[in-house]
């Protein structure tokens, strides 16, 4: 009875996956060139065009573009497909659904044009004034209905693991983006708005939201996406289920604590500070325990490693994941901190998680769904993933190379002292050595961007139905995959 | 554990109650306590709320998104106090709404850059930074010195930051606009120069600080507020602050 109901009404929603899906695409392209152009503003001042174009107005519109446009409008698409098809029922409400995709991007283009024009709470990642905070919220609370709402009418009688992880994600940035908003606006017509808390407070609580849009945002939400990608691509089920368990529960509990890791040495109280960094570094167990299954799910099916790209870029992304966990905690212990703190040591660090971790994860994902999505039988091109996995590779291996270096020679020419026991170094002998690692970053933004644009492209040959006929002889995809290895 | 795990995976509305509360513990353990402030912000004499001018500068500041290249925050670490000064003080950022931290030096840390260079240097550098400093990366902002600072509103924030803790006198608020103008305007409103010094005190900085008399720009706004910097505590006379009754050691040390 049902199967025949379901072939007649199309039983999962996909009109709102597949547009959450171009806005990822979209939103992608837009946040990796503003991250280049501000990239080569500070190798060459001159590219900064006064007022509205100047850095500092520029890089949160990167930072948001990438994170929540780009990354937000991933977990939508992915969250959407993963909780339909794991509950076996369509979404809760296709019109609440569809106002979360116009409601959502709609924050996204008042809070850019907000950036660009001067308008900013000036905290990092919180940047959205008082009235993009409260249409947010609104947003938000449908994402949970719809979210929830398709969990709790679901068909299966357990609710699968990366459910978990996404439902852990929404009801958990919600709290952080309220806890860090408020705020009360000069007037109902001034767009300016101060939070109500100062100082020592302000900071605390901007990091333990800052911190855990990196842990639930960035890394809870994409785990969902893990644990529900991976095994379907690589037809073999989830590593281990008590691991599971346990990597959820230690995750979502211990990350809300790192947060004063960003406060070190400041005016933030000391015991705040190495409470901090204990959970920091205690975090680096759940952490690796989510990577072990993601990476051990693969068991038994390693040898697909050498003929698909789109299982190569999950399993990178995983393996970046594995890196930038290890790293974050070693940066939160107080005696690296005091060196890598205000370096470009933590951008890199940031770009490692961002480009390595929830930019390939996001891509394989894409890969994934974009030929289900729209009805067709395989992607226009594996060589062009192939392609696009090498190009991006080796600009994510340039970008925190060179701020590796960058990073740590700053803080050790900071730190320097001659024989007489002064600083060795004025602070801006250290910005003149920056230029050329400046100028490597711009290139490996660079190639990271043109992978994405190499992607669009595919998308949009793929949609079309075109098929790169060269790479599938006789259109068999086994034999197809065969060719590229 | 395993079969009680399986009640919450079959419940959803349970799981998002353990989700809620896993969550929570850390964040309360961590950010209550720090609402105790008389433990967390050592009171020190000297720190005010900014003027109405430093407020629309610091306004600026935000605007600009100066914080992603400055800290404001200097480090008890030997070369930072060599480089930039005393360590900071959680005192000395307690009328920050938001706080001017930062977590990125591309430029070098503000937090005591108020009175290390003149007035002219400031403008010159915040016009064409290259001008005075030729490695520098920083964007220009010569834009700043055509437009009127604004203060019209200014009392309204001065208002709303009264409701939440900063304490500005009804005076001071009333007097908002005529302090604003007169800190950065003294030839023509030298009687409103007294109010301003009566209402917030003999040290703050009144002067044409962008070289031109004519207009009140938001140049002068924001080299009012990055003079005023750091500037606020007089370390040379540090003295300990403490409750009635105890002699001060600790913190003198």
């Amino acid at each position: 009875m049902t199967a025949t109901t379901s072939d007649v009404a199309p039983r999962y929603n996909d009109d709102v996956v597949r547009l959450f899906t171009i806005a990822t695409v979209f939103w992608g392209i837009v946040g990796f060139a503003a991250g280049v152009l501000i990239a080569l503003q500070l190798a060459f001042p001159a590219l900064n065009f006064e007022p509205y174009l100047n850095f500092g107005r520029l890089r949160p519109l990167h930072t948001s573009a990438v994170i929540f446009a780009f990354g937000g409008n991933a977990l939508f698409a992915t969250s959407y497909y993963i909780v339909q098809r794991t509950c076996q029922t369509r979404l809760f409400s296709d019109g609440l659904s569809l106002f979360t995709f116009w409601g959502y991007n709609f924050f996204i283009v008042i809070a850019a044009l907000g950036y660009v024009l001067g308008v900013t709470q000036g905290k990092e990642y919180a940047e959205p004034e008082w009235y993009a905070d409260l249409w947010l919220t609104i947003v938000w609370v449908a994402y949970l209905l719809v979210f929830l709402g398709t969990v709790i009418k679901r068909k299966e009688p357990h609710i699968y693991v990366a459910n978990w992880f996404f439902l852990a994600f929404i009801i958990t940035v919600a709290v952080l983006h309220i806890g860090n908003n408020v705020e009360i606006p000069v007037s109902l017509t001034s767009a300016k708005s101060y939070p109500v808390v100062s100082g020592v407070q302000s900071a605390m609580i901007q990091w333990w939201y800052g911190h855990n849009a990196v842990g639930f945002f960035l890394t809870a939400g994409f785990l969902g996406m893990m644990y529900y990608f991976v095994p379907k691509q690589a037809n073999r089920p989830v590593y281990s289920y008590r691991l599971s368990i346990l990597h959820f529960w230690s995750l979502i509990f211990i990350y809300i604590w790192a947060g004063p890791h960003h406060l070190h040495y400041t005016a933030l109280p000391d015991w705040a500070q190495t409470l901090g960094m204990t959970f920091s570094i205690i975090l680096w167990m759940p952490s690796w325990g989510g990577m072990i299954n993601g990476m051990m799910t693969l068991s038994g099916a390693w040898d697909k490693l050498r003929t698909d790209p789109v299982l190569r870029f999950m399993i990178i992304a995983v393996a970046f994941y594995g890196m930038s966990t290890f790293e974050g905690p070693m940066m939160s212990i107080k005696a690296v901190n005091s060196l890598s703190h205000y370096t470009d040591w933590t951008i890199g660090h940031v770009h490692s998680g961002a480009l390595g971790w929830v930019g390939f994860i996001t891509f394989g994902c894409l890969y994934y769904l974009v030929p289900k999505l729209w009805g067709r039988d395989r992607l226009y091109s594996l060589k062009l993933v192939n392609l696009h996995l090498w190009i991006a590779t080796i600009g994510i291996v340039i970008y925190i190379c060179a701020m590796w270096v960058s990073g740590i020679m700053q803080g050790l020419m900071w730190k320097s002292y001659d024989s007489m026991g002064f600083l060795e170094y004025s602070f801006v002998e250290s910005v003149a050595e920056m230029h050329i690692y400046y100028v490597l970053r711009a290139m490996g933004g660079l190639l990271y961007l043109a992978g994405g644009l190499i992607m669009a492209y595919n998308f949009i040959k793929t949609i079309k139905g075109d098929v790169r006929r060269s790479e599938y002889p006789e259109m068999s995809a086994q034999k197809g995959t065969e060719a590229l290895a | 554990m395993l079969h009680h795990h399986a009640k919450l995976e079959r419940n959803s509305i349970l799981m998002l109650l353990f989700v809620i509360v896993t969550v929570l513990i850390g964040g309360i353990v961590e950010i209550i306590p720090l609402f105790r402030s008389e433990t967390v912000i050592e009171p020190v004499e000297g720190v005010r709320p900014y003027t109405p001018l430093e407020l629309a500068g610091f306004n600026i500041y935000i605007r600009e998104g100066c914080y992603n290249c400055h800290s404001q925050q200097i480090r008890p670490l030997r070369d930072e106090v060599a480089r930039y000064g005393h360590y900071s003080l959680a005192a000395e950022s307690m009328y920050d709404h938001p706080f001017q931290w930062g977590s990125k030096r591309t430029g070098p840390d503000l937090a005591r850059v108020g009175g290390r260079y003149s007035d002219d240097w400031h403008v010159a550098h915040l016009a064409d930074p290259r001008s005075v400093v030729p490695e520098s990366i920083m964007p220009t902002y010569s834009f700043l010195m055509n437009n009127q600072a604004e203060l019209n509103d200014i009392g309204e924030h001065m208002a709303v930051l009264k409701m939440i803790g900063v304490p500005y006198t009804d005076e001071q608020i009333e007097n908002a606009y005529a302090d604003g103008m007169a800190q950065a305007h003294t030839e023509d409103l030298d009687e409103n120069v007294g109010g301003l010094l009566e209402r917030y005190g003999d040290t703050i900085n009144a002067r044409v600080f962008d070289g031109n008399p004519s207009m009140v720009s938001e140049m002068d706004a924001l080299v009012a507020y990055l003079q005023v910097l750091g500037t606020m505590v007089d370390f040379s006379a540090a003295q300990s602050v403490e409750p009635a009754g105890e002699v001060a050691t600790e913190s003198s040390e």
